[in-house]
């Protein structure tokens, strides 16, 4: 009988050893761990995370141009400054050497920094939060498998009150939901791997979903966007009616995002850095994922904006000579481009966005899709900045987006002054 | 697999039909098939640099690349991608370019073989061509400024494979080359011996010497001296082997 007085205590008191032993247990675990350790150096863990670290084009972000990769120093254009990239090679000064895989998931999941502090949602965590911990671990062994280099951090280039990082608690409350991807049971597992690659690793949303003032996403998912803090347009990624890539087949998305060119379109602009430094080296399974699921996104509303005058095309005689003199020769009279060599422009999703200004600068700059396995030596177009003025400009990209089965808004002289000089990344 | 089969099953016959439906469309709509050349892959760079990359001499900035030694023109492709050289443009279309792809664009602009159109020259006063071609021949060794031909070569032609040729540019040109060394939008990899050159002259010498170097003529045989021909008096991370790496 007198046990049974006692069993609340013994209860208690086993409960909290078991309790501190699993609180000591799961630091110990995350700080030494040499079960952990072994982990890291499975090679086969290191492969997949280098896949993911690739799916994920942490490199692009986290590599300086010229500078040795994944030790940061990119300097990220915000609307509140630059943020310079950490560095993610084990240095244990300077990089993750010191790090734990817990403090690493805490930053992937909860964009919590190692010492607590609130990351910037530069680094995309918003999406990253929907990657798996199984995911993340490997990610975590090919970064710590990486050599390590001694590369110092630059200072935050952010003003006040942008400067403070307790503000971005306000942020988050507004903008950020963490939680690891579900996946949906009455969905395919193909269609349920799209939807993981492209809205956790992928981090798609990070440019094809409109952002507002404060740098949160505001519009529907993958409807298309402005880019933040970068004179350029992502298109709505949708395929179905009035979405971004309406009328692409799986295996348009598959070439664009394999090779860099498609039937439909090429890559320029930030894409073709996507293409050439990650969605290239996706295997094909996962590329058709994407397609299956991006396929699935909802129908778009028809922009407002978008005005449909008869005849717009026809009476732009400017636009329609400099088409015929600068453009048909490659993009064709009718618009229909050469099948493999060079883009469409009738029915391009990149051009005939709610903003103009990428035809502007595809105009401006001209350049090559991304070189890569599947394109190694790319078809270019010329740059036109020296040739055709703001007014030439503005006629023949009012051409081209009116024309054919086009229905964009036309774009005026002063859009194209605005984007002569606009920086290029 | 048999998604696989099928697509084998299916291949002969479709290729046939896309064939002979399509082939009359393409040949009335698009008229002759886009050449398979270099040439015509790299329209973005003979748009301003010349179909044989003779430059645009007229604009007074477009550099000529026709002759080029490889090796150099490969490293500036390889600068504007990593941001060692500044000038959006090129920044833009070198950016996505594969080591591999650069190497050919290179070898190509190196190979051409095109007359040298003459650059409009500067109106300078005769005592600043002087002073400029003191600079060029002879540097100025008491402040360990070089002579240009120490490096670029007896005929100021270059020196193969990585040391470019000083004739035949636009004034404009070389002036703000050298500038862009100065004030570090034009870099090479280290140790930037161009930079500290440009870094030991005044402005008005840069002046002097881009147009001493922009009014030479340009001499009968212009090809680029062998490897080895001279001995650079600095040293230099431009003349160790490019690696070509990502």
């Amino acid at each position: 009988m007198k046990w049974l007085r006692r069993a609340p205590w013994l209860i208690a008191a086993s409960m909290a050893a078991v309790g501190g032993w699993l609180f000591f247990a799961g630091h110990r675990g995350a700080l030494t761990a040499p079960l952990a350790g072994a982990m890291a150096k499975n090679p086969e863990l290191i492969a997949r995370g280098e896949y993911l670290t690739r799916a994920g084009d942490c490199g692009s972000c986290h590599t300086e141009p010229g500078g040795p990769p994944f030790a940061g120093g990119r300097l990220l254009p915000t609307p509140f400054g630059s943020i310079a990239t950490p560095n993610l090679t084990p240095d244990r000064s300077t990089g993750l050497g010191g790090w734990t895989f817990e403090a690493f998931w805490r930053a992937l999941h909860e964009g919590v920094g190692r010492h607590g502090e609130l990351l910037y949602p530069a680094f995309p965590y918003t999406s990253f939060t929907r990657i798996t911990r199984a995911d993340a671990r490997a990610v975590f062994a090919y970064l710590q498998s990486l050599a390590p280099v001694h590369r110092s951090r630059q200072p935050l280039g952010l003003g006040f009150p942008y400067n403070l990082r307790r503000g971005l608690a306000v942020w988050r409350a507004v903008y950020f939901k963490p939680g690891v991807f579900r996946p949906d049971p009455s969905r395919s597992a193909q269609w349920n791997r799209g939807a993981y690659l492209v809205q956790g690793p992928g981090h798609c949303s990070a440019c094809h979903t409109a952002h507002g003032a404060w740098g949160g996403t505001i519009g529907a998912p993958l409807s298309g966007g402005r880019m933040v803090a970068q004179d350029w347009y992502a298109p709505g990624l949708g395929t179905r009616v009035h979405g971004g890539l309406q009328g692409w087949s799986t295996q348009d998305i598959v070439d664009l995002l394999k090779t860099g060119q498609s039937a439909k379109g090429s890559a320029f602009g930030p894409m073709a850095e996507v293409v050439a430094r990650s969605t290239q080296y996706l295997r094909d399974d996962d590329l058709h994922a994407i397609a299956v699921y991006l396929q699935s996104l909802p129908p778009q509303q028809a922009r407002m904006s978008a005005v449909d005058v008869p005849g717009a095309a026809a009476s732009n005689r400017r636009g329609r000579r400099i088409y015929a003199a600068q453009c048909a020769d490659c993009h064709s009279a009718d618009g229909q481009g050469v099948a493999g060599v060079y883009p469409p422009l009738d029915g391009n999703s990149a051009i005939l966005g709610p903003s103009g200004v990428n035809a502007i600068r595809a105009v401006l700059l001209g350049g090559f899709p991304p070189a890569t396995a599947g394109n190694p030596r790319p078809y270019s177009m010329p740059p036109y900045a020296q040739q055709l003025d703001d007014a030439d400009v503005a006629a023949v990209v009012s051409y081209i987006r009116t024309a054919w089965s086009n229905h964009a808004e036309a774009v005026s002289q002063a859009d194209v002054f605005r984007n002569r000089h606009s920086p290029t990344e | 697999m048999r998604r696989r089969h099928r697509a084998g099953r299916w291949r002969w016959p479709t290729v046939a039909v896309v064939l002979l439906t399509a082939w009359p469309a393409i040949a009335s709509t698009h008229g002759p098939p886009v050449p398979d050349t270099l040439q015509q892959r790299i329209a973005a760079c003979t748009a301003c640099h010349g179909v044989h990359g003779g430059g645009s001499p007229g604009s007074g900035f477009f550099p000529r690349l026709a002759g080029k030694p490889a090796g150099y023109l490969l490293r500036q492709m390889m600068n504007f991608r990593d941001g060692l050289r500044s000038y959006a443009p090129m920044e833009y279309m070198t950016r996505q370019l594969s080591p591999a792809y650069m190497r050919e664009i290179a070898a190509y602009f190196a190979a051409q073989q095109v007359p040298y159109r003459p650059a409009p020259t500067p109106a300078l006063p005769a005592a600043t061509l002087l002073q400029g071609r003191q600079l060029a021949e002879h540097g100025d060794p008491g402040r360990k400024v070089p002579a240009c031909q120490d490096c670029h070569g007896s005929r100021l032609t270059g020196v193969e494979p990585d040391i470019p040729g000083l004739v035949g540019l636009p004034y404009d040109y070389i002036s703000s080359q050298l500038g862009s060394w100065r004030t570090g939008t034009r870099a090479a990899a280290a140790p930037d011996c161009m930079k500290e050159i440009a870094r030991r002259l005044t402005p008005a010498e840069i002046m002097a010497v881009s147009g001493w170097l922009a009014s030479r003529p340009v001499p009968a045989d212009h090809r680029a001296l062998p490897q080895g021909s001279v001995m650079p008096p600095l040293a230099c991370g431009v003349l160790t082997p490019a690696d070509g790496g990502t």
